[in-house]
């Protein structure tokens, strides 16, 4: 890059620059101090630790069952993610199988959850870029899924719905049926988010060619999940280690090789869209049958898993969400390590940001779609 | 076992204590000294990818395990592979120059296990102010010791046991 930015009086120079951790653009509770030399970010230090909760240790002070509670408060975004990591750690290491309906409706889920996540994340990112109707729109639409997961759950935000062996409820009378109009909604509306954006000067000028990723530098940093498929890793869990019911649906995934913010932004449009062709296609072959393995709709308080060790992991919104789960024969877990994509994905932005504008820091740190308290835990 | 994993064992034999399986995925356990060298030849291999770095605190047997999840995208294969330090020697070598992602990985284990890496490029707690004591992940974690973070004159954090300490 040229340095048409530096004054000349300020010679080598570096100014310190803190940016956060009460920023509008560092989406949360990230800090990070930039040494600037003019308008060009020469060296950024990302401070992480604001919202650390200790829930690697709070799981060793609960039973089982008490920690998918707090898996929805790490990433409370995409509060399913975590819970679908434990219990699918849980079930595989105490060799408990969830019938196929509640597969079905854990896969509706997560596809949905999915969708409104990548709308946060689409609403903020345009907000950090200047488009201040990306963000009205994005959580407009959120409310529609939210509202779904409020039926089905109880609540909007912090499910606490999938248990060892199962769900915790059958879907109400006529779900399916919203379901379908919500999902032919979000469709309508994803090409007009689409067309605002992408066709946006201002937008296409500020990521296109901002905060090149290389598939070789991702795949060493432990990029996972869209972060990655926008560099040209071509792997989701989802379609190649499938869990629940997801090797019964249709769906591509999108791979883009540029590895820029528009790239990270093309793949999780096109992701929303596949969501929505997965939930379709699961609402319309939906099982019948029981909804949690006979003998565990009370009992699963006092699962007791082996001793044994299992690493699990799902295609979560942002990546790989993994739980590495110890048990020792009792009913409390002896260790369970959270292995968060966001915290990986953050790790590499320093290498992007350097030598970038201030102004690109922003622009490549929203692309990332980092979700603090899935980075601190 | 798959093939890679085997010529791997067979390559190391003198350094491996011992071989398993996890739920099909396959296990090794290291000597400390043998770590850096066996993630290189695993990742000459193709295991590119370092999914994740667990730190386990053993009580029983006075030592802390790392735990190392590897995984190939080319050839779609994972290995978990293990290796231990007492508690009075603490040290293990760094992967950070095998894998990146080792970096903050290996700080985040640092921070809430106390396993001291050796030759990280920027050891220094992760999560955890600076001055904070003890390792929060260590089973004898005094967890009724409340600790207070708090700034100092020139703006460094510090971290006291009293509340009031500060205000």
């Amino acid at each position: 890059m040229t340095e048409p930015y530096t004054v000349e009086a300020q010679s080598k120079d570096l100014l310190v620059l803190n940016m956060g951790p009460q920023h509008p653009s560092t989406h949360g509770v990230l800090r990070l101090i930039l040494k600037i030399d003019g308008e060009i970010v020469r060296e950024v230090q990302p401070v992480i630790g604001y919202l650390h909760r200790g829930m690697e240790k709070l799981a060793e002070l609960g039973r089982y069952p008490h920690f998918i509670i707090e898996c929805n408060r790490a990433d409370y975004v995409a509060s399913y993610a975590y819970e679908a990591a434990y219990v699918r750690a849980v079930e595989e290491l105490a060799g408990l199988q969830a019938p196929p309906r509640a597969q079905y409706i854990r896969v509706i889920c997560l596809e949905l959850d999915r969708i409104q996540s990548h709308l946060v994340w689409l609403g903020t990112f345009g907000l950090d870029l200047g488009a201040l109707n990306a963000f009205w729109y994005g959580f407009r639409e959120r409310e529609l899924i939210l509202g779904l997961q409020q039926e089905l759950t109880g609540v909007r935000m912090h499910p606490n719905y999938f248990r060892f062996g199962g769900v915790k409820a059958d879907l109400p009378r006529g779900w399916a049926d919203k379901a379908h109009k919500v999902c032919d909604e979000i469709e309508r509306k994803l090409d007009e988010y689409e067309e605002f954006l992408a066709q946006s000067d201002t937008f296409v000028m500020r990521t296109r060619g901002v905060g090149v990723l290389t598939k070789e530098m991702a795949i060493d940093w432990g990029v996972t999940g869209p972060n990655a498929r926008a560099s040209g890793v071509d792997f989701d869990l989802r379609r190649d280690e499938p869990y629940f019911a997801y090797e019964e649906f249709e769906f591509t995934v999108p791979v883009r090789t540029e590895g820029d913010c528009y790239a990270r932004f093309a793949v999780r449009l096109e992701e929303m869209r596949q969501s929505v062709r997965i939930i379709r296609q699961a609402l319309a072959r939906l099982p019948q049958g029981p909804i949690i393995q006979k003998g565990w709709e009370r009992g699963y308080q006092f699962l007791m898993a082996p001793k044994g060790e299992h690493y699990a992991r799902i295609e979560g919104p942002r990546g790989e969400v993994g739980i590495y789960l110890i048990g020792d024969g009792t009913t409390f877990p002896y260790r369970v390590k959270m292995r968060s994509p966001c915290f990986q994905n953050l790790s590499v932005l320093p290498e992007l940001m350097r030598n970038n504008l201030i102004a690109d820091v922003v622009a490549i740190n929203g692309s990332f779609d980092l979700v603090m308290g899935c980075v601190d835990r | 076992m798959n093939a890679l994993v085997t010529e791997l064992q067979q390559e190391f034999a003198a350094q491996i204590e011992e071989t398993g399986e996890l739920l099909g995925k396959p296990v090794v356990r290291l000597r400390r000294e043998a770590l850096v060298s066996f993630c290189q030849a695993a990742k000459a291999k193709g295991f590119d990818f370092l999914a994740c770095l667990t730190g386990v605190d053993r009580p029983h047997e006075r030592s802390l395990e790392a735990i190392y999840n590897l995984y190939s995208y080319k050839h779609r294969q994972h290995l978990i592979v293990k290796t231990r330090c007492p508690y009075h020697d603490p040290v293990l070598d760094s992967v950070s120059s095998v894998w990146k992602a080792a970096i903050f990985l290996e700080r985040e284990t640092f921070d809430l296990v106390g396993i001291r890496f050796r030759d990280h490029p920027d050891l220094r707690r992760i999560l955890l102010p600076e001055p904070w004591q003890g390792h929060p992940l260590r089973k004898d974690y005094p967890l009724e010791r409340e600790q207070f973070v708090n700034k100092d004159a020139q703006g460094r954090d510090v971290v006291s046991f009293d509340s009031t300490e500060g205000w």
